[in-house]
């Protein structure tokens, strides 16, 4: 079998209604459906999630870990863009 | 309280229905570390240990109903071949990764419709263990159903290959849909559900899924029965002889 033809993806799995999905990991899928159904086996055998999202890596923009300086280091030294001024009423849980 | 013919008969289903499960799932669970991808050697090893699951319930309910003190374990390390009552698709060799989708095809288009049934039946005990196993059947045929449709509408290797094994398993489908006199008994009592019925749900369902994969379905001609009576192919004394080894060898032991 030739390999390459089976492409990357991304997958991504929200935990619990409420929450975001986050990324979990990769697998490699002939297509769309047998990618949830690996996502499926792979990354929810432990009551994991109640959804799941696989991105071919390929749709993927990334970006390059040499900008990292001049795209995220100018907010370290700007703390008044943390909303850390607010009491937060207890419950609020995931903010 | 139930007549000791009912209770007999009752004691015979849920035996066939573990042994198919329990023989079905060490079958798969051969694949393990040599499925073709990882991905699908998980899967595979998934789909084995929801069948060792089924397998559980359904012996341990066997040896309540025949209340002679056996238990699951018993019932599956300490009996024969010749007493086993599985199908003898179940049993049939892993050969390549596409007859272990064909044979398992066959068998979780039976079981999805089966256990969709059941869970509706009189029998609490049975009636919940449905209930369970049909979710995660429904998984299965959903696998299954998709691989088959890839590899017989894939490649012309895929496409001979899956028609090969559809034409070597087709014999041994026709004892899924047998009926003796126990299980009259219990469609009577509303414990287990009509095989003719069951027969026209899966026909339609195979029917579906092998014009999506461009497979002709076989005709029914001469059926392989016998399973159900511990008639088996050869291939299960090779089965039960690594299944059972472990505790035949040590009697008992805990870990």
């Amino acid at each position: 079998m030739d390999r390459k033809d089976w492409p990357l993806f991304e997958i991504f799995i929200r935990p619990k209604n409420g929450l975001s999905h986050k990324h979990v990991g990769s697998l490699h899928a002939a297509d769309a459906r047998m990618a949830l159904d690996n996502a499926r086996d792979v990354y929810t055998r432990r009551g994991e999630g109640v959804s799941v999202w696989a991105v071919p890596a390929a749709s993927i923009a990334a970006s390059d870990p040499s900008d990292k300086a001049s795209l995220f280091e100018p907010a370290d030294d700007k703390v008044y863009r943390h909303p850390t001024f607010y009491d937060i009423p207890p419950e609020v849980k995931n903010i | 309280m139930m007549d000791p013919e009912t209770r007999q008969a009752l004691f015979g289903y849920a035996l066939r229905l573990g042994d198919t499960s329990l023989v079905l799932g060490h079958r798969l669970s051969e694949w393990c570390g040599h499925a073709p991808e990882l991905e699908e050697d998980i899967a595979l090893t998934n789909v084995a240990l929801d069948l060792v699951g089924h397998a559980r319930l359904l012996l341990a309910y066997a040896g309540e109903v025949e209340g002679e003190g056996r238990d699951e374990d018993r019932l599956a390390y300490r009996r024969d071949v010749l007493d086993y009552r599985n199908h003898l698709l179940a049993e049939q060799p892993n050969r390549d990764f596409g007859h272990t989708i064909v044979r398992q095809f066959l068998h979780d288009a039976w079981a999805v419709e089966l256990y969709d049934r059941l869970a509706g039946s009189t029998d609490a005990g049975l009636a919940g263990i449905a209930a369970k196993a049909v979710k995660e059947v429904r998984y299965h045929v959903r696998h299954s159903g998709d691989w088959l449709i890839r590899l017989g509408d894939g490649t012309d290797v895929s496409h001979t290959r899956m028609r090969d094994a559809l034409e070597r398993l087709w014999p041994c489908t026709g004892e899924m849909f047998e009926r003796d006199s126990a299980e009259d008994r219990l469609v009577a009592a509303g414990i287990a559900p009509d095989p003719a019925e069951l027969r026209a749900a899966w026909n339609a369902r195979v029917a579906a899924v092998l014009a999506e994969a461009t497979l002709e379905r076989p005709a029914d001609g001469w059926m392989q029965k016998g399973g159900r009576r511990g008639e088996h192919s050869e291939h299960l004394g090779y089965l039960l002889a690594e299944m059972q080894f472990l505790p035949r060898a040590y009697p008992d032991a805990v870990w």
